[in-house]
This record gives structure tokens, C-alpha cells and sequence, in this order.
């Protein structure tokens, strides 16, 4: 299973295996990640799942669809390497991915 | 103080559905919502946007929904008061009393919480000194224009609300609209404004940038804002306006003795009634074994929450199961000759 790392913005990480097909919000909330919210559970209506993507992998996944990035507008403190981990699904080509949780989500 | 037979607490679909149900069977209720409108996360979060899983309506919009469900519970004439949070809840004997933070106080045997996942609040910046100068000189919403008239007017966001308010004010204010990408996301007559509003040189627009200081602590003189490439630029401010969407917080829910599991509420499935008697939740903010946040469960689930709410506060007549179609008296009910 791939193994994916969820850092704090503090510099704590935590590295967990997450099967293929789960988003990494999914991921992070099976194995109590803490800094993840997803209070609306992945359907792309809040944006509490909010993660930075690790620069050198934020190239190589999937681009966010328009509405995804409309709603990261509405993210604590956004950045250019946003994403709403709701939206990252897991597959093989992921294994090493690294992402940072906001200092908040609300 | 009024009374009622139930308070519902939230006015989007499940909430306005609940009206319906409880009106069927003769009971009277009472909606209470902080938002300004009814509908909740549809009108909120997806007005526009489809639904493709109500029963029966291959495709509708969050705002159409509304619309239907508001002209099906007209007959009942229930009175549904917006803006008001419902900050208290308390016991007496047999009733719930609800008290709002404009200070409205109701009373029922019964209480329906279908409030989604909580209150939407609008979102703020996250620097110390916004705080400060909340409601002086920095606002998320506009409750009175006279006071954003003749000033110079920062206006932060890429949505619609931001996009109105900045064509709206730059009649009469100098307006500086800052948001964080180049897009903006509104409709197109609204950004072809927009863009003639700024080759005139009457709307001025920052982007791809973000905030990093509001500048004199009292009165706002200034603001600024970090371009992506690092350069930062000093903007002559008198009024912040965010629009940064809203958030969703479960607010004084969380403080009324109920039986949580994380942000929702532990519920019976066989009447949706929590762990205080009488007190009932439906829709996203409830949980039991197998939920599923959807609209159509939230009906189920407010559908047998007024089965239970009918025993309470008719406790002397017996609760007799009907049909639309056939019962005479709820067609009466209906207005239906």
C-alpha cells in the first residue's frame, strides 16, 4: 500500500499506509490524523480538509477542477500548493507523498 | 414567550420538511435560523449547482429545492425567524424553553435540531489586528451602506459577494479589489463590468495577492499586501471588507447536554430523539449506525421525528398513521377542498 506522510505546520509527521482508491482525507481521518476536519466528509462543499502539497509532489498529481479551487478560497490561509486532500485519491504513483496540515482549519 | 408544539432548529431542506410533517398531523411549529434566508448548505453552499438524488426529481437546484419545499409547507403558515442564533436551551417540566442571542425566547415539548453542521459564520482574516478593528473599520458583510460611502474601500475575495460589492461601492468609494489567483469566479456580465470599471480607473485590482498587515492599530490608515513574486505594496485604506466565504461551526449546540459523537449528534433511529427527552436531531447533524448524509435521509429521519414529537405534545390522543392521498383531514390541513 502506498505510504503517505501527514506533517503538522509545526514539523510533527506521521507516516501511515493508505489503501489505493481512498482520497488522503479519507487516510488521514481512518487513522486519526489530527488537523483534518472534512466536515462536509468529501463532498467538496467546506474546505476543512485543506492540506499543502509538498512542492515536489504538487506537480504530479491530478490538477484541481475549477471547483475545487473556488473552494479553497474559502481555506484558512491558502497558498499556492493548496489542495483539499478530500480530492487527492491514493494510487500507486503516490507512494512517498507528502502533505502539510494548516495551523487550522476554521 | 411563545409556545408551540416544536421548535425547529435550522431552516434548510430537513428543518422545512419537518414543517410539513408536523403540519400534517396538526402540529404547529416554529423555525429558527441564523442565516438570512431559508435553505441552508443549498442555498449557501450550491444555489446553482444540481441535485441529482432527490426521489422523483431527476435534477433540480439547491435553490429550486428550497423554493418547492417553501411552497409545500404554505398552507401551514409557520412563522420561520431568520437571523437568530439559538444560543440556550433549558428545561422546564415537561417543556423546552430556546432563547436566541437577539434574546426571542420560545417554548415547546419539543425540539428538532435538523441544523446541518451547525451555524455558518463568515470567515475572518487571521491577523491579530483585524480583530481589533472589527466592525470599525474591518467588516464581512455589509449591513449599512452609508457607512462605506466617500471612503477608501479594500475589498478582499474572488466570489460573487466580493464582485457585487465591489461594483456596488465604487459609485461612491474608492474601491481596491485584492484577491489571491488572477481568476475571478462570477457571472459574466458581472466580470465585464468589472473589467470596464477598471480600464476607467474606477475600481483597482490587486492580484495575485495577499494580505500581510493592516497598519495603525486605532483607525485603519492602511493596508498590506505580498504579490506571489514577493513584492509587497502599501495600500491607503479607511475599510477592510473580506468576503472569504463562510464557515461552518457547530456554535452553542455543542454546550446543551447532548450525547456527541464528534460534531454530531447521537441519536435513536427508531425516532430520532437524543438523549434528552424530547429533543430530537435529523438530517447531517445527526448520527446512528449507517447514516448517510443525504437530503432524502434527512426527510426519513424529521418524518419519524414527528411521529415521536406528536405523542409529546398531544399526550392525550392517540397518534393514528395516514395518507396524503386519502386522509380527508390532512387534506384539510393541506387547504385542499
Amino acid at each position: 500500500m502506498p505510504k503517505i506522510t501527514y506533517k503538522t505546520y509545526q514539523g510533527n509527521s506521521k507516516t501511515i499506509e493508505v489503501e489505493n482508491g481512498l482520497s488522503v482525507m479519507e487516510g488521514a481521518i481512518q487513522n486519526e490524523i489530527p488537523g483534518i476536519d472534512a466536515d462536509c466528509g468529501g463532498s467538496m462543499a467546506c474546505a476543512t480538509c485543506h492540506v499543502y502539497v509538498d512542492d515536489k509532489w504538487f506537480d504530479k498529481i491530478p490538477k484541481a477542477e475549477d471547483a475545487e479551487v473556488d473552494m479553497i478560497d474559502m481555506a484558512f490561509e491558502p497558498k499556492k500548493n493548496s489542495r483539499l486532500s478530500c480530492q487527492i485519491i491514493v494510487g500507486n504513483e503516490l507512494d512517498g507523498l507528502e502533505v502539510i496540515t494548516p495551523e487550522k482549519q476554521t | 414567550m411563545k409556545k408551540t408544539d416544536v421548535i425547529i432548529i435550522g431552516a434548510g431542506p430537513v428543518g422545512l420538511f419537518g414543517v410539513h410533517q408536523l403540519g400534517i398531523k396538526g402540529l404547529k411549529s416554529i423555525v429558527i435560523d441564523n442565516l438570512d434566508k431559508p435553505g441552508g448548505q443549498c442555498i449557501e453552499l450550491y444555489p446553482d449547482k444540481p441535485i441529482y438524488d432527490i426521489p422523483a426529481v431527476p435534477e433540480c437546484t439547491g435553490e429550486q429545492l428550497t423554493k418547492r419545499l417553501l411552497d409545500q409547507i404554505k398552507p401551514f403558515n409557520t412563522e420561520i425567524h431568520l437571523n437568530e442564533r439559538v444560543d440556550e436551551v433549558r428545561q422546564e417540566k415537561e417543556n423546552w424553553i430556546v432563547k436566541t442571542n437577539n434574546k426571542k425566547e420560545f417554548i415547546a415539548p419539543n425540539i428538532i435540531i435538523a441544523g446541518g453542521v451547525g451555524s455558518f459564520e463568515p470567515r475572518k482574516i487571521s491577523l491579530k489586528e483585524a480583530e481589533k478593528l472589527e466592525d470599525q473599520s474591518v467588516f464581512y458583510s455589509v449591513r449599512n451602506k452609508d457607512h462605506f460611502k466617500n471612503k477608501k474601500i479594500a475589498i478582499f475575495g474572488g466570489g460573487d459577494s466580493a464582485l457585487d460589492w465591489a461594483l456596488e461601492l465604487s459609485k461612491y468609494s474608492k474601491v481596491t479589489l485584492v484577491h489571491r489567483r488572477n481568476e475571478f469566479r462570477g457571472a459574466q456580465h458581472t466580470l465585464s463590468e468589472l473589467r470596464k470599471l477598471e480600464k476607467a480607473g474606477k475600481i483597482m485590482i490587486k492580484t495575485p495577492c495577499q494580505i500581510i498587515s493592516l497598519d495603525n492599530e486605532k483607525e485603519l490608515k492602511s493596508i498590506t499586501i505580498r504579490f506571489d513574486d514577493e513584492k509587497t505594496e502599501v495600500i491607503p485604506t479607511d475599510i477592510m471588507l473580506g468576503f472569504f466565504g463562510l464557515i461552518m461551526k457547530l456554535g452553542p449546540i455543542a454546550k446543551w447536554g447532548l450525547n456527541m459523537d464528534k460534531k454530531t449528534i447521537e441519536v435513536n433511529p427508531e425516532n430520532f430523539e437524543t438523549n434528552k427527552k424530547g429533543i430530537f436531531a435529523a438530517g447531517d447533524i445527526c448520527s446512528y449506525p449507517g447514516k448517510l448524509k443525504l437530503i432524502l435521509s434527512g426527510f426519513h429521519e424529521v418524518a419519524l421525528a414527528s411521529v415521536e414529537c406528536f405523542k409529546r405534545a398531544r399526550p392525550n390522543e392517540k397518534y393514528r398513521f395516514e395518507f396524503t392521498t386519502s386522509s380527508k383531514t390532512i387534506q384539510d390541513r393541506l387547504g385542499k377542498k
